[in-house]
Formats: structure tokens, sequence, C-alpha cells
């Protein structure tokens, strides 16, 4: 299945001063269904505000399975706020005849916007091989959390192949630039350097223009996660876990830290 | 006479200018670090020889990896006269380095082995690297000083990512040297591949170089970082 989906926003002005961030572009393709859906959970930096652009990612079919190619475009449009997020985890499928699948994903946040991106965790299944690719551009005073969990095989399964790469540009400068490699096509995926046998993985990006170029320190939180001030108005928190609960509750403690 | 380039060399004395880069005697500091693996034997993730082998196959195809590509890079920067590059390199680098303690650290091996190639290899490129650079940039040209090509600087690096904490464990742990340079030796054909993967990039987009990760050695390093009393400097 191939699809392309794309989402942008952009900010108006009332009369009466008061602005809202408002939904310009909502193009689904099957499996990439975009609702505009009211609040739902707490959310950072955001927390209940109305006058806040809500979009939440649902599938409209299992998946991605081997073979599937989804593109996803994202703009924020100058000033405006867009929380994304997804109905659901997304479990990555082998294909009938162990194709590749993947997921692209572009995102430009503008000057002044902000986009806070939670999805739900992803679960590499038995047998998958999926590479997803992420790329965010970042003008100068522009805003992200951006959330990623990592789930190595569903209940006492091994996990396929997944290949999750990040890249985080700001004002055209590399920020973060990380890819992530596990399952039997990664060779060393399982070291004690790696993933050392943990089944969660999970990452926590925020970059704030508030911070400048003095992120909050660098903290160990236990020795399964920390907080990584990165070169710039950002910081990462990454952390490893034995499951799916452990490892959210490890980036909420991250969380707190950096938005707090 | 001091090499100044390429040119220069033969291929003889350039392979005995890659031994002499990738010694472990070299005086620049790298025997004071275990890349990561006093703390990853804190934790209880390394323990013997097969968990060593485990962590250096680890390393090799995540931080080793990415050393080797920019090693490569910066050595064929170097070779073509496009020195200014480096800068790009050095912030590409940085982006695929999230720790700020092994950030730190690659910048301080670096300047540890400027001092030394300062001397060893005098060159022109040394005046423009800058007071800090990454250790993997400076080995890469180091390599370009000495009439090396980009792959052997992928080697170089990519042989230093592992050769490290290997020795390191020996002490860490008391292990057989013996049994830990048999894992060494098995690693080869592996270093030898992330090398010329290495070498087929070197030339590319600075963007587009490896960005592997290791989300434990990051937490490593950080962990480290906090000990007051340590062994290795990392």
């Amino acid at each position: 299945m191939r699809a392309r989906a794309e989402l942008a926003t952009d900010y108006i002005q009332r009369t009466d001063g008061r602005g809202r961030s408002r939904i310009t572009t909502l193009r689904s393709e099957s499996p990439l269904m975009l609702r505009p859906t009211f609040p739902k959970g707490p959310e950072p930096w955001t927390d209940g505000a109305a006058n806040v652009a809500r979009v939440c990612l649902a599938a409209g079919a299992a998946g991605p399975v081997g073979g599937d190619e989804l593109v996803l475009r994202v703009d924020v449009g100058r000033d405006s706020t867009l929380v994304l997020r997804d109905v659901s985890a997304t479990l990555l499928l082998p294909g009938p005849g162990g194709e590749q699948s993947s997921t692209r994903v572009t995102v430009h946040v503008c000057s002044g916007a902000t986009l806070v991106w939670i999805p739900e965790p992803v679960i590499a299944a038995h047998g998958c091989r999926h590479r997803s690719d992420i790329r965010v551009d970042l003008d100068p005073g522009a805003r992200l959390l951006l959330r990623e969990e990592l789930l190595l095989g569903r209940h006492r399964e091994s996990p396929g192949t997944v290949y999750q790469h990040l890249r985080v540009r700001l004002d055209g400068r590399p920020l973060l630039n990380q890819q992530l490699s596990v399952g039997p096509g990664a060779p060393g995926w399982g070291s004690p350097a790696v993933t050392g046998g943990r089944r969660a993985l999970g990452t926590l990006l925020v970059v704030d223009p508030r911070w400048s170029d003095d992120p909050p320190p660098a903290a160990a939180l236990d020795g399964d996660s920390a907080v990584l001030p990165l070169n710039g108005p950002a910081a990462l928190v990454s952390a490893v876990a034995t499951d799916n609960l452990s490892l959210r509750r490890s980036l909420d403690v991250g969380l707190d830290r950096l938005t707090g | 006479m001091a090499g100044t380039g390429a040119a220069e060399a033969t291929g003889a004395d350039a392979a005995a200018a890659l031994l002499l880069l990738s010694d472990g005697r070299l005086p620049a500091g790298g025997h004071a670090h275990s890349g990561g693996l006093e703390a990853t034997v804190a934790a209880g993730r390394v323990h013997d020889v097969a968990s060593l082998e485990g962590f250096l196959r680890g390393r090799a195809a995540t931080s080793g990896t990415v050393a080797a590509a920019f090693a490569a890079a910066a050595c064929a920067r170097v070779i073509r006269g496009e020195v200014a590059d480096l800068g790009t390199l050095d912030a590409e680098l940085d982006a695929r380095m999230p720790s700020p303690a092994l950030r730190a650290t690659s910048r301080k091996l670096g300047r540890q082995l400027l001092r030394a190639v300062r001397v060893i290899r005098p060159h022109p490129c040394w005046d423009e690297i800058g007071t800090s650079p990454h250790h993997p940039l400076v080995l890469g040209a180091a390599c370009a000083a000495a009439g090396l090509p980009p792959r052997a600087a992928a080697l170089a690096a990519v042989h230093d990512a592992v050769v490290g904490p290997a020795t390191a464990a020996v002490r860490l742990l008391g292990l057989d040297p013996f049994a830990t340079h048999a894992a060494l030796a098995r690693l080869g054909p592996m270093l030898d591949r992330i090398a010329a993967d290495a070498d087929s990039c070197a030339v590319g987009d600075p963007a587009d170089l490896p960005a592997d990760s290791a989300p434990l050695l990051d937490l490593a390093a950080e962990q480290h970082a906090t000990w007051e009393v340590r062994l290795f400097a990392s």
C-alpha cells in the first residue's frame, strides 16, 4: 500500500486580539487517516488550551505491513501550535514476501510555531522489516517536543528489523542526527553497548528557543535514562527499559524536568 | 623531511604511517579511556570475554562506524585541500553525539591527538582545524598528512573504537589478554567491512554520513561522568 498524507496549520489573529491556530490542510490517504480531535490526555506545553490545533493520526489498516510506503508531510505555520498524536500504537508487520515497509515523515516548523508530537509506541513484530525516516526542519524560534518509543517484539516475541532515523535541523544547521538499528538485520544490536537485551527504547526531544544555547544540564536520572543537553537550545531524554510501562515512566520524569 | 601531503608518500612508507598512528603507544592519551566499558562493567552488562565481544561488536557497529565515516571524510577533505569543510563535519558529528560527556571526551581526545600530530606530522591543516576538534577529524586529517587514503583513516578509527575498550577490559575484569585479543581478531572482518563502507561515502554530503546510535553507550557515559572515583577517564 502506498499513501501520502499532508497536514498544515496557520495562525489567525481575531479582531478581539485573541488568535487561534487553524488547520489549513488535512489530506488523508488510507491507511494514514488524519482526524481533528479534542484534547486527549495530558499535553505538555499546551495543556487544554482551546486555541491550539489538534490532530490524531489513525491507522486505516493494519501495519505498516512489509511493502507499504507511507509518506506524511507536516507544516506548522508561523506562530501556530499543533498537537499531533496517534489514536493507537503502531504494529510493524512482515509482508508476504519479506519486503521492507517504510514511513517517511517530513516536518517543517516555522518561526514562533510549536509542534507537540507525541505518538504512541511502535511495536516491531517478529519478522518485520521497516525503515522509518523522520526529517524535521526548524526555523529559528520554533519549538518542538517529539517523543519516540520503540518496543522490540510483542509479548515474548523477538523483533524483526527496524531502522529508525531521526534528523533535526535548526536554522539549516544539524541539531540531532540519530539512527537506531535493531533486529536480525542490524549487527551488534543486542550488544551491552546498544540495547543490552532491553525490550523498550525511547527518546524525548525538546527544542525550546528560550534556552538559547544553554539547555538544562545533563542528568543521569538512573542507570537506564538520562537528560542529554544538545549543542543548541535543545535536550534529549534517552531511556531504555524492560517494558513499555517503565519506559513511559522514565520519559515522563525527563519530560517534567524539561517542561515543568 | 617532514611529510606535507599525500603526493610525497609512497605505498610502503604510508603503511608504516598507519601502524604509527594506530599504535596504542602513540603519546595521545588514548590509553586512559575505556570507551564506556568501565561503566558497563559496573552495571554488570560485561563480565567475561563473550560479553566483551558483544560489547565491542555493538560499539563497532555504532560509534565505531560513525567515527570511521567521519575520519574517512576528514581525510578526503584534507587530501583535496578542502580543510574549511572540516567545520561542517564537526557540526554534523556533534549532532550524532547526544551525550555531552561523549562530545567532551571526543574533543579532549582530539586535542590530545592534535598536540601529538602537530609535531609528528607538520601540515598546514593543523592551523585551520580549530583548537578543539573531534577525535575522528584529527585522526582523518593526520592520515591525510601522512599520505594515507580515507579507507586507512576509517580503519584506524574503527580499530581505535574497539582496541581501547578491549585492553581496558583486561585491567577492569582481569580477563585473559590472549582470549581478549582473540576476540579482537574475530572482529577483523567486520572492521574491514566498516572501513570499506566509510570509504565509499567519504566524499558525499556530510549530512548523509552514518548516524548509528548506541543508547546504552550514551547512558553509560553520563553515569560514568558522575563518578567521583574511576580508573578510566571515560
